[in-house]
């Protein structure tokens, strides 16, 4: 297929950030053809574990954070599905008497930002969460997190871009990306080419091979999380758990599955494979038990996972380029963008098309690692 | 350090014949198998304790499945037999066990998959109500048990299994209230000539169809199944005869099914590639004649790998360990290996008269009404999933099971998944092939979280 596309805007990367940011693109009156190698939200976006989570962040990305919780709240509005997401609130379980310092320093810290928690005692805990074994001694709830069906978002918000207008295709892997003059210029192994005047890379685990072609070079590695998921039990826990360390994450959906993960699986970024470790799994089963010793008489019916750009210093890159006019990035999420994702898509539109976002992002620059590499 | 046994998962005709072979060859297999005893489906074996003869049992392949159970004792002492186990995860040479609540690590260095095939099913209206089995599962009762899934038995579909279960049932004394196959009479007329290869296998099933009709029991072919119905459990099958008239016969119980479908989780799991097989309608496993796949050490044989029966999986057992010795650089038989190729692709010849006779009806699948449960295990109806393929552009059956969930519940779409596919492919106005494949994933089956772990 020979195909010439014209646009200005080129998007690299069809997982929520990618999508959102077409849909942004859109709503602006901007032309825009996004490139997915696979099908929109085939990766990160679409294997996570699907935990809409403010909770635990990194304060840095708690703007952000912010910002997404807001667009989460009308998705319906946004994409014409609230695809499953529920404020059904999400609890970080200390697991020792340390872990609760942990949880007040948190709680005072975030305040600022405006995300209120709710520090509970081990009664609280109990008389809230009958569910919860003996390993929970104290927890911070965060009313306003939740939970959302990580198959349906990036699809859906490819659906509204596309009925916006935008150009949205899958199964068009990107084998090259010159310039110009002012103009990039993208190849895909199918011969689709589409010259565009700005950029967006948001290609994942895949995002600094993009990086590193406009002289960026960032050590972004790479994770699978490794998740399973039971048969339907009867509905009895709401919040979505998490613990301190984050060894384990345990959520159930109204419809009875309960979702959790824990450890990681393998990753193969060269032939875009990842598998879930069965050992992996059986170790995640045991967390998951001991936290909610009631799911001993489930059985796991699914094991999966996917592929995460991981940072060194876990949180993403967000910004423009620090080598190339016109290019921007946003990836490496370090296995947690599922929250973020519908933000990114507006905060890039912002950068692409007025030069600055409101969203203080200053901590995501790229720039962070030339510097570190210069002082070595 | 000694070498590594060869492992082989599954004890029915293809696993038996493939362990004889390595024990003669003085290796011992670890033989790991998911039923409590040997002979797996064709001659599943009863319990221990129940004392029906072998002519009871299997009829006229009474001296095959004594022949067969009879090897497969005399190995107790060569092999290393580990049955209840289910194999759950494999990859890069560790394979996951499950047995008695845990979880074992095993290494292998070559593996032959045996894992046998399943019911081949199409849904229709009333197919999850009480009292609707498949014809594998009702042969599995009265097998196993020694008990009948009901007192008047409507036998449906179309396969040899259709009229071996439903003769099966009359000479155990069971009720059989119907046997309807929904081939059309002229298919199997023009199948002939493929059928006659078969020699005694195509006997057999003449013999089948003259029992029963000497019974009296209502016999039709062309039907279409229109619904199960019944209030909490089935007490009526209706259909459509060959001249288009609605009929409505009352039952107990209905045993249905469209053939067979290959086990193929396993050999997906140890990264085999997979191509799609007109024949079958299914995809398959790649493999040669004698059960090498592109996979280095893994090897396929039986139903595995593609439904050829169960004189054909002896037969592609042996071949199996035969190609593993070779590849140990061991020494095998290779006139015997000439006589196996040659037998294997004698019955391939007759298989695809059979599909003929018998062909899977594509078309039956393409058209399960929209309001009919497609998933059982998630709900999800047909019309469901139809919605989903325009849903989504140029995907495959896995994008359509991750926006509807057909497929994702517990027999992670074992049962539905040949249906799915159809009804994709239908709605996509695609080949069948262009619909895809469910990638597999662990586990095989459901396994408990609360397993230890070794």
């Amino acid at each position: 297929m020979s195909e010439r596309l014209a646009a200005d805007v080129a998007i690299v990367g069809g997982g929520t950030v990618g999508c959102s940011t077409a849909l942004h693109m859109r709503q602006r009156g901007v032309s825009v053809v996004l490139l997915e190698r696979g099908v929109c939200g085939g990766q990160a976006s679409g294997v996570n574990y699907g935990g809409v989570r403010q909770q635990g962040r990194h304060l840095s990305e708690l703007p952000l954070a912010r910002r997404a919780r807001e667009m989460w709240g009308r998705l319906g509005e946004i994409v014409g599905t609230d695809c499953e997401f529920m404020a059904s609130g999400h609890v970080k379980l200390a697991r020792a008497d340390a872990e609760i310092t942990e949880l007040e320093a948190y709680r005072d810290a975030v305040k600022p930002y405006g995300l209120e928690l709710e520090l509970l005692d081990r009664e609280q805990l109990r008389s809230r969460y009958p569910f919860l074994g003996d390993a929970a001694v104290a927890g911070s709830l965060c009313a306003e997190d939740g939970q959302a069906n990580p198959r349906l978002v990036a699809p859906a918000f490819a659906r509204a871009a596309r009925a916006a207008g935008a150009t949205i295709r899958e199964h068009a892997r990107v084998i090259e990306i010159a310039r110009d003059g002012a103009q990039f210029v993208v190849r895909t192994a199918d011969d689709v080419e589409v010259r565009s005047g700005a950029l967006v890379n948001v290609a994942g685990a895949w995002g600094h091979e993009i990086a590193a072609q406009f002289g960026e070079i960032v050590p972004e590695d790479v994770m699978a999380p490794n998740m399973c998921v039971t048969e339907p039990l009867p509905y009895f826990m709401v919040p979505n758990f998490g613990v301190c360390g984050g060894g384990i994450y345990v959520r159930q959906i109204p419809r009875g599955n309960v979702i959790f993960g824990g450890g990681k699986g393998v990753a193969d970024r060269e032939h875009v494979r990842a598998r879930p470790i069965a050992g992996t799994s059986l170790a995640a089963a045991a967390q998951a038990i001991a936290l909610v010793p009631r799911l001993r008489h489930a059985q796991v019916i699914r094991t999966w996972t996917g592929i995460e750009g991981y940072m060194p210093d876990v949180i993403p890159v967000i910004g423009p380029s620090r080598t190339t006019p016109g290019l921007f990035h946003a990836f490496g999420f370090s296995g947690h963008g599922f929250q973020l994702g519908p933000a990114v898509g507006a905060v890039l539109t912002e950068l692409v098309l007025d030069g600055a976002t409101p969203t203080p992002i200053a901590a995501f620059d790229i720039g962070r690692f030339a510097k570190t590499e210069a002082i070595q | 350090m000694t070498e590594r046994p060869p492992v082989i998962v599954g004890a029915g005709p293809a696993g038996i014949r493939a362990a004889a072979t390595l024990a003669a060859a003085g290796l011992a297999p670890i033989v790991i198998d998911e039923a409590p005893r040997s002979g797996g489906q064709i001659y599943r074996r009863p319990p221990h304790g129940f004392a029906r003869s072998y002519r009871t049992l299997y009829g006229f392949d009474a001296a095959k499945a004594r022949r067969l159970h009879e090897t497969f004792d005399g190995l107790a002492r060569k092999i290393d037999y580990r049955p209840d186990t289910l194999v759950w995860d494999l990859r890069d040479g560790v394979m996951h066990c499950l047995s008695a609540g845990a979880s074992r690590e095993v290494a292998y260095r070559d593996i032959i998959l045996a894992p046998g095939a399943r019911d081949r099913i199409i849904p229709f209206p009333g197919w999850t109500l009480p009292g609707v089995y498949t014809l594998g599962g009702a042969q599995i009762a009265l097998k196993a048990q020694g008990c009948a899934v009901g007192a008047r038995v409507v036998f449906m579909g179309t396969g040899p299994l259709l009229y071996l279960v439903a003769y099966q049932y009359a000479k155990a004394g069971g009720g059989v209230a119907a046997v309807l196959d929904t081939t059309p009479f002229a298919a199997k007329r023009r199948a002939l000539p493929g059928l006659l290869r078969g020699g005694r296998t195509f006997a057999k099933g003449l013999w089948y169809v003259a029992r029963l009709r000497a019974r009296g029991i209502v016999m039709a072919s062309g039907i279409k199944a229109i619904a199960a119905q019944g209030e909490g459990a089935v007490s009526a099958f209706v259909y459509q005869d060959a001249a288009g008239s609605r009929k409505t016969i009352a039952c107990d119980a209905i045993a249905f099914g469209y053939g067979l479908s290959s086990e193929t989780q396993l050999a997906d799991l140890a990264e085999i590639p997979f191509a799609f097989d007109s024949l079958q309608q299914q995809f398959l496993p790649q493999r040669d004649i004698a059960g090498r796949t592109p996979v280095r050490g893994v090897y396929v044989a039986g139903d595995g790998s593609g439904i050829a029966g169960a004189d054909a999986a002896e037969l592609a057992g042996e071949r199996a360990a035969l190609a593993l010795l070779e590849d140990r650089g061991l020494a095998a038989d290779g006139a015997r290996v000439q006589t196996l190729e040659r037998a294997l692709r004698r019955i391939s010849r007759f298989r695809a008269g059979l599909e003929a006779a018998f062909p899977f009806p594509v078309d039956v699948a393409a058209k399960i009404p929209d309001e009919t449960v497609l998933c059982r295990c998630e709900g999800v109806t047909a019309g469901e999933l139809r919605q989903s393929a325009r849903d989504i552009d140029g995907g495959d059956i896995n994008r359509a099971k991750a926006f509807s969930r057909c497929g994702m519940g517990r027999c992670q779409a074992r049962t539905c998944g040949p249906s799915a596919a159809i009804v994709m492919a239908a709605a996509l106005n695609v080949p069948l092939e262009r619909a895809g494949r469910l990638r597999g994933q662990p586990p095989v089956k459901p396994i408990p979280l609360a397993v230890s772990h070794e």
